[in-house]
């Protein structure tokens, strides 16, 4: 089950970075024919520019991420010994690497994880989730977040994650360039010019909507399912979970949560009220997750 | 034409040997890690509760016997013999159990539960309990694959002519013993 998952998840990252790469070679080529009349060119800038990106994201993607949430890093047991102690522990259950630790100023309770594998990881969770869960209900939560690494779900979402907010920063870029770039040259160019590229430049906006839907289709449905099972399996105890997804729902929704990185937490961070369609909903229903707990 | 197939079959044969020999090695060496990680924690509850006395030694009515008990079983688990795994538990056990007690029992200390150098030491104590149930649990799980590779056909082929033993799983106590069942079939093949 766990292999199967793990197969998957590294199969969906091929398929995202691969749609993704298409997607920038595609607004590149529209670009070049568009200032250069020259699409040959429009495709090598975006292809070097998505390359530098990726490799930045992909060194850099766990601070990136952290501080879009605004966590800091705890790098001494003392600073938070309990969540130190239980991280460790459930690394080593799952046998894991020790993860970094994060933490986040918000009284809403929430917890994620992020990385590209195992040995780089990072768990986040808020000042919120650390004063109203027990040590049991905490335990179900790391042990949650430890199977998002070991599953290398952390992977995939922080890609996808990466990749939405790269195609959203291009296409505001680009529909600025147009729209003052195509004001600038209406005394040289007759006016058929400027309808195509206000064509384009309306097509690249719908397709930002479009490329961060193609990332949230690519998250299994059933991963928070899936981790909830293995964190049960990692703890031997279904009850602290339940009570620990009980509290986190029982809660006001967080502040410093970044949009884009919604589907990273163990729980919807803004209750659902910022989603701007149902139909990407990034978590399964809370009551349907303890269900399926109870049942164990 | 004949010698040829006879030694590619031979040396088929000997690869595969050496493969399954290093097999059983690979997770014998898993058992003996996870023993020593149980080891470690076990050294640094014996290091702890030296620490605990002296804390609590202002307190003059602290649950004198409980604490006395305490320390006798430490001092018992320190002359268990390094690899009689069974007996080490068993008195680890023990200790737990006692401990868990007398944790409980600081409730009824408002004082001592105040007491910035007792609560860190909770964490830590608590911490250890922790990590030796978890690493019982590893160690368990390693046992399982050893007896596994020990009695499926063929490597235990190799595990016979090498006289390789199967280990002994740790007892888990009675109060820790219900075990959820974990279900997956709800987790079939993703849309």
């Amino acid at each position: 089950m766990l292999y199967d998952q793990i197969a998957m998840n590294k199969r969906r990252t091929g398929y995202v970075m691969f749609g993704f790469g298409v997607l920038v070679l595609a607004i590149g080529a529209a670009l070049g024919d568009l200032f250069w009349a020259n699409w040959e060119s429009g495709i090598l800038l975006a292809a070097v520019v998505t390359v530098v990106y990726m490799l930045i994201m992909i060194s850099q993607s766990t601070n990136v991420i952290m501080s879009m949430n605004h966590a800091r890093e705890i790098t001494d047991e003392n600073q938070a010994p309990e969540l130190w102690h239980l991280v460790e522990d459930m690394a080593m259950v799952g046998q894991v690497p020790m993860p970094r630790v994060f933490i986040i100023e918000d009284a809403s309770p929430n917890a994620f994880a992020t990385g590209n594998n195992p040995e780089h990881a990072a768990v986040a969770v808020t000042t919120g989730i650390l004063e109203r869960l027990n040590r049991e209900e905490m335990e179900g939560v790391i042990g949650h977040e430890i199977s998002h690494v070991r599953n290398y779900d952390i992977r995939l979402q922080t890609i996808a994650l990466a990749l939405s907010a790269a195609i959203g920063l291009l296409v505001n870029f680009s529909s600025n360039w147009l729209w003052w770039g195509g004001a600038r040259r209406r005394d040289d160019r007759d006016s058929g010019g400027n309808a195509i590229g206000l064509v384009i430049s309306l097509v690249l906006i719908i397709l930002a909507p479009l490329a961060a839907s193609i990332a949230q289709m690519a998250l299994s449905r059933n991963r928070e399912y899936l981790a909830d099972a293995s964190s049960v399996e990692l703890t031997r105890n279904p009850q602290g979970l339940i009570s620990a997804l009980q509290k986190i729902d029982d809660s006001a929704p967080m502040k410093a949560a970044d949009a884009n990185s919604a589907a990273l937490y163990i729980s919807d961070p803004f209750k659902g009220k910022k989603n701007f369609a149902d139909l990407f909903a990034t978590h399964p229903p809370m009551a349907d997750r303890i269900e399926r707990l109870e049942k164990m | 034409m004949v010698a040829i197939i006879l030694i590619i079959v031979l040396v088929i044969l000997v690869a595969w040997y050496i493969g399954a020999y290093n097999g059983v090695i690979r997770t014998r060496t898993h058992v003996q890690e996870s023993w020593s990680q149980i080891d470690v924690q076990l050294k640094r509850r014996n290091d702890l509760i030296p620490n605990l006395v002296s804390t609590t030694k202002g307190y003059a009515n602290y649950e004198q016997s409980t604490l006395k008990k305490v320390i006798a079983l430490r001092n018992q688990l320190t002359e268990v013999p390094a690899d009689d795994h069974q007996q080490t538990m068993e008195v680890s056990n023990q200790l737990s159990t006692t401990l868990r007690s007398l944790f409980a029992l600081s409730e009824n200390y408002p004082d001592l539960k105040a007491n910035a150098q007792f609560s860190k030491l909770m964490e830590e104590l608590t911490n250890t309990e922790n990590k030796i149930a978890y690493s019982r649990q590893l160690y368990n799980s390693s046992v399982a694959n050893l007896t596994m590779k020990i009695q499926s056909f063929p490597s235990n082929i190799v595990a016979k002519v090498h006289h390789f033993q199967e280990s002994d799983y740790l007892q888990v106590p009675e109060e820790e013993k219900t075990t959820p069942k974990v279900n997956f079939d709800d987790f079939g093949q993703d849309k």
